[in-house]
C-alpha cells in the first residue's frame, strides 16, 4: 500500500542574516501518524515548524500539504490549509473563556452566538477527552489546562494536521500521560500530528516515526519500532567536532560554591530545580549542559540572589580563609557563609564578589540605551563619596575595554543596544571580570557570536580560571562544553543526571545524560 | 422636591458631557491606547460643533435641523481627526501614549481656543457669539417633557442626552456581544494573541481610536451647544470636564453601562454643593473635589479586590510592533 503524505517538504532552506536556521530540508509526515521532531536546541526544529504555521516563509524550497503544491505566508494560510500549530508559548486572551479565544479572530458567519459556540466547543472537548469547561476564563486555568485550549482552538478552525511544539515542557508526569491518549485519540480520527520534543522517553512512548534534525541538516528519519535510545541520541548529538580550545590544566582547586539539596518552584508552582547538590570549584570551569529549560536559568539565578529558594542549601567558601581551623571548645573558628535567602545586595555587601553574565544581556545585564560608561557605573555607582557618582572611574574601565577587548562601536558613549551581539557580550563579560569575582557565572555567554568572539571569550574565562576564579559557564554546545570545560554538572528536568569529568566522556554519553532522569520512571 | 429635581436635572446634564468622554475613552482603551488627550478632543468637538452653526447663522440661516447636522458633521469630524492625529503618532509611529495624549490635550486646548476667542470676535456686540436656532434646536424636547416635574427629568433633555445612553448600550453590546468587539478587546488585551489570530491588530486600534473620539467629541459639543446653551467662553471649562471623563473611565471599570449612571453620580455630587446649606466659595470647592475622590476610592477597592474583569486592558498604554520579542 502506497503512503499518503499529509505534508512533504522539499529543499526547505531558512536563513536568518549569515545563519542557517535550516539547509535544504526534505521531510514528510505521513496521513495519520504522529511524527516526533527530535533535535537539540538551536537545530533548526522550531523555525522548521513555524515555516508550516506561517510564522516564517521559506527562503528557497516547497511545500505540498496532501499532495498540493501551497504558499503558506501567514498563520492564516495555515489555517487555510488545515494545518495548526500549538506554540510552547501559549497565545490567550486571559480574561477571556475558553470558547472565547477558541472563536477569537474567526470570521463568523450569521450573528455571534457564545451558546453556540460554547456547545461546539463541548462537542469537540467530548470527542477527544478534553477537560476544559467552555465559560472557564483563562486565568482560572492550569497550564496543563490553557494548552488544552490551544488545541481546541486548532481543532475548532478544522485542521487536520497538528504540530505541538514541546507540549510537555510545561506538564507534569500525568498530564503528558493524558496528553498521550488525547493524541492517541487524534490520531484514531484521522489526524497527522507533529510534535517536537527532545526527551527521548517520550518519543519512544509516543510516536510512529522520528525524524532527527542537527544543526539545521535532517539527519534522517527511522520508525520508531526500530528506535532505541542509545541509536537516536547518536542521531541527535553527533559526532565530536574538534575545536582545539586552549584547556590548561587547573592548579590549586579549591571548593568556592557548595550547594546541596536545592529546590526550587516557578510561579506556577512548578517544580524548576530539584534536589540539585553538586560543588563549584576555583580554579576551574564547570559546565552545566543539559536541554534548554532543564533548570540552567533557575539554577544561576537561584545562586545569584535572583530567585525564590524552596529548600536547601547554597554555601560560600571565601579564598584564603582556613575552614579547619578549630577553636579550643571545638568549634570552627571561621563558618562559611550561606547565599540562600539573600539578595543581590545583601550578597555584595557580605564581601562576596559574584558576576553573572546572564542569558538576557539587555534585559537583565546592561541597559540599552546608555553607552558603555553608564553601563559600567551600574556596578561602581554606590562606591562614590557625597552625592555626586564618580564619573572618571567608569570612564576609564569602558575605555579600557573598549580598546582591550575590541569592541566595535564609535565611542564609549555608544548606546549599547545599537551594537552587535557580540559586541554588546565584550561590554558585559569585560565588566563582571573587572570586578575581580570570585565567583563567575555566565548563562549562553557565545549565543549568536561568531567564532572570533566566542574564543575571545572562551580565552577570558579561562585566564578567569587560571587566576583562581571559580568559573560556572552554562551552555548548549556540547563541543565547546567538552573542550573548554573541566567538570560538567548535566542537569535534566530540574535534577542533576550527571556531574562529570569533562576531560574523560564523550559526547554521547553527555546526550545520553541530558534526556535521562535520575528517577525515570518514579515520579 | 423641587429642589430634588433640579438637581437631578443639573446631574444628567452635566454627567451627559462626562458620560460622552468617558464612553469614547472606553472604546479606545479597550484597544490598548491610553488616550489622554480626550479633554483635547472633547475640545475640538466643540469648537468644531460651533463654528458651522455660526457661519450658517450669521449668513441669516434658520433652520434648526441643517444647523444641528452641519454641527454634528463637523464636531464629530474635528474629534475624529485629532483621534487621527494621535493614531497615527501612537499606532504608526509609536511615540509614546502619554506624551502624545498630553500634547493632543494642549493642542486641542489651543485650537479651540484660539479659535473660540476669533468667532467671538467675528460676532462683535459685547463680544460673545451665540446659535439661537441652533442651540434651541439642540435643546429641544417633546411634549411629554414639558408638563414638568418628573416628566421633565426623564424626557425633558435635547437629543444628544438620550444618543448618550444609546451609545452606552450599544458599545456594551458590540463590546460583549459581537465579533469585532472580542477581537477589539482582545487587541487591548493582548496584540500579539490577536495578531497571531490573524486580527488586523492596527486596524482595529486606529479604528478604536478614531471613532472613540469622535464620541468623546460629542461631549465636547453637548457642552457648547446645550449645556452651555451654545455660546464660548475662555475659560478652559472642557478641560476640567475632559479629566473627569478619564476619571470616570477608570470609576466604571471600563464598561459602558457603569459610565451612565456613574456620569449621572459624578453629576450629583459635583452640583450637590448648591443644595447644601451654608457652603461658601472655598468649601463649596472641596464638593467639587468629590468625583476624583470617589475616583481614588473605586481605584483602591478594584486593586483590593483583584477581580480580573474589573481590571485595564492588559496592554493598555503599551504600542504593539510584531518584531519585537
Amino acid at each position: 500500500m502506497e503512503v499518503q503524505n499529509a505534508i512533504k517538504m522539499e529543499n526547505i532552506t531558512k536563513r536568518f542574516g549569515k545563519v542557517v536556521a535550516n539547509n535544504a530540508i526534505n521531510m514528510e509526515l505521513h496521513e495519520g501518524e504522529i511524527l516526533s521532531l527530535l533535535g537539540e536546541n538551536g537545530s533548526g526544529k522550531t523555525t522548521l515548524m513555524n515555516m508550516l504555521s506561517g510564522i516564517y516563509y521559506p527562503d528557497e524550497g516547497q511545500i505540498y500539504v496532501h499532495g498540493k503544491p501551497v504558499t503558506i505566508a501567514s498563520p492564516k494560510d495555515a489555517f487555510d490549509n488545515h494545518i495548526g500549530m500549538i506554540h510552547q508559548h501559549f497565545k490567550l486572551v486571559d480574561v477571556f473563556t475558553a470558547a472565547e479565544n477558541i472563536v477569537l479572530g474567526l470570521e463568523g458567519e450569521g450573528k455571534f452566538d457564545i451558546k453556540d459556540v460554547n456547545k461546539k466547543v463541548a462537542e469537540i472537548c467530548e470527542k477527544y477527552g478534553f477537560d476544559i469547561k467552555p465559560d472557564q476564563k483563562i486565568y482560572d486555568m492550569s497550564v496543563s489546562q490553557k494548552q488544552t485550549v490551544e488545541i481546541v482552538k486548532v481543532l475548532y478552525r478544522g485542521a487536520d494536521i497538528l504540530i505541538l511544539d514541546e507540549p510537555t515542557a510545561v506538564l507534569t508526569p500525568q498530564e503528558t500521560t493524558k496528553l498521550f491518549a488525547i493524541m492517541r485519540n487524534m490520531q484514531k480520527d484521522g489526524k497527522s500530528l507533529i510534535i517536537i520534543t527532545h526527551k527521548l522517553h517520550e518519543v519512544l512512548e509516543v510516536s510512529d516515526r522520528v525524524a532527527i534534525l542537527r544543526k539545521g541538516e535532517y539527519i534522517g528519519d527511522v520508525a520508531t519500532k526500530d528506535a532505541n535510545q542509545q541509536s537516536l541520541t547518536d542521531m541527535m548529538v553527533g559526532r565530536s567536532v574538534s575545536l582545539n580550545i586552549d584547556r590548561p590544566e587547573p592548579v590549586n582547586v579549591k571548593p568556592r560554591l557548595v550547594i546541596e539539596n536545592l529546590t526550587a518552584y516557578d510561579e506556577l508552582g512548578v517544580k524548576r530545580l530539584d534536589d540539585v547538590t553538586f560543588t563549584v570549584n576555583a580554579g576551574e570551569v564547570l559546565g552545566i549542559a543539559g536541554v534548554a529549560g532543564s533548570g540552567q536559568k533557575e539554577l544561576l539565578e537561584s545562586i545569584a540572589g535572583l530567585y525564590p529558594v524552596a529548600s536547601g542549601k547554597i554555601t560560600y567558601l571565601e579564598p584564603d580563609v582556613d575552614y579547619t581551623a578549630t577553636n579550643e571548645d571545638g568549634t570552627p573558628v571561621n563558618t562559611p557563609k550561606e547565599l540562600v535567602g539573600l539578595d543581590p545586595m545583601s550578597i555584595r555587601k557580605n564581601g562576596i564578589a559574584m558576576s553573572f553574565v546572564p542569558e538576557d544581556r539587555l534585559g537583565m545585564g546592561l541597559v540599552g540605551t546608555m553607552g558603555m560608561t553608564g553601563n559600567m557605573m551600574l556596578r561602581s555607582w554606590r562606591s562614590g563619596k557625597g552625592l555626586f557618582v564618580n564619573r572618571k572611574d567608569p570612564e576609564a574601565l569602558a575605555n579600557r575595554i573598549w580598546k582591550e577587548l575590541e569592541v566595535v562601536a564609535p565611542s564609549t558613549e555608544f548606546p549599547v543596544r545599537r551594537m552587535s551581539g557580540g559586541n554588546v557580550q565584550k561590554v558585559l563579560v569585560g565588566r563582571e571580570i573587572a570586578q575581580s569575582p570570585s565567583v563567575l557565572m555566565t548563562a549562553y555567554a557565545v549565543r549568536g557570536l561568531d567564532i572570533n568572539t566566542s574564543y575571545t571569550i572562551y580565552n577570558l574565562l579561562t585566564e578567569q580560571k587560571m587566576k583562581g576564579v571559580a568559573v560556572v559557564y552554562v551552555g548548549e554546545d556540547l563541543d565547546v562544553l567538552l573542550e573548554l570545560c573541566d567538570r560538567l554538572v548535566v542537569l535534566c528536568g530540574g535534577q542533576v543526571s550527571g556531574v562529570v569529568d569533562a576531560r574523560n566522556i564523550t559526547k554521547e554519553e553527555v546526550g545520553l545524560l541530558m534526556t535521562q532522569h535520575r528517577k525515570e520512571g518514579a515520579e | 422636591m423641587a429642589q430634588l429635581l433640579q438637581l437631578l436635572d443639573s446631574a444628567i446634564a452635566f454627567g451627559t458631557v462626562i458620560m460622552l468622554g468617558a464612553l469614547g475613552e472606553i472604546l479606545i482603551e479597550k484597544s490598548g491606547n491610553l488616550n489622554l488627550g480626550i479633554p483635547g478632543v472633547m475640545f475640538l468637538g466643540a469648537i468644531g460643533g460651533l463654528i458651522p452653526p455660526f457661519f450658517y447663522e450669521l449668513n441669516g440661516g434658520s433652520n434648526p435641523i441643517v444647523g444641528i447636522l452641519l454641527s454634528l458633521l463637523c464636531a464629530l469630524l474635528f474629534a475624529a481627526f485629532g483621534g487621527l492625529i494621535y493614531s497615527f503618532l501612537t499606532i504608526t509611529l509609536r511615540a509614546n501614549q502619554n506624551v502624545t495624549g498630553l500634547t493632543l490635550t494642549i493642542f486641542g486646548a489651543g485650537f479651540a481656543e484660539f479659535f473660540g476667542a476669533s468667532l467671538n470676535k467675528l460676532a462683535g456686540g459685547v463680544g460673545q457669539i451665540s446659535i439661537p436656532v441652533t442651540s434651541a434646536g439642540f435643546r429641544a424636547y417633546t411634549a411629554l417633557g414639558a408638563k414638568g416635574g418628573l416628566m421633565k427629568l426623564i424626557f425633558g433633555h435635547g437629543f444628544l442626552v438620550y444618543l448618550s445612553l444609546v451609545i452606552a448600550i450599544v458599545m456594551h453590546w458590540f463590546l460583549n456581544r459581537t465579533r469585532k468587539g472580542l477581537n477589539l478587546r482582545a487587541v487591548g488585551e493582548n496584540p500579539g494573541t490577536a495578531d497571531a489570530a490573524g486580527i488586523n491588530v492596527t486596524r482595529y486600534k486606529y479604528l478604536g481610536t478614531i471613532i472613540g473620539s469622535a464620541i468623546a467629541g460629542l461631549g465636547g459639543l453637548f457642552y457648547t451647544v446645550d449645556y452651555i446653551k451654545g455660546t464660548w467662553a475662555n475659560d478652559g471649562t472642557v478641560e476640567g470636564l475632559g479629566w473627569l471623563a478619564v476619571a470616570l473611565v477608570i470609576f466604571a471599570t471600563w464598561k459602558p453601562l457603569n459610565a451612565i449612571w456613574g456620569s449621572y453620580l459624578f453629576g450629583i455630587v459635583m452640583w450637590s454643593y448648591m443644595y447644601v446649606p451654608g457652603l461658601t466659595r472655598s468649601t463649596s470647592e472641596l464638593y467639587k473635589m468629590l468625583p476624583y475622590v470617589m475616583t481614588l476610592l473605586v481605584l483602591i477597592l478594584v486593586s483590593l479586590r483583584k477581580k480580573r474583569e474589573n481590571q485595564p486592558p492588559a496592554s493598555l498604554g503599551l504600542s504593539y510592533f510584531r518584531e519585537e520579542r
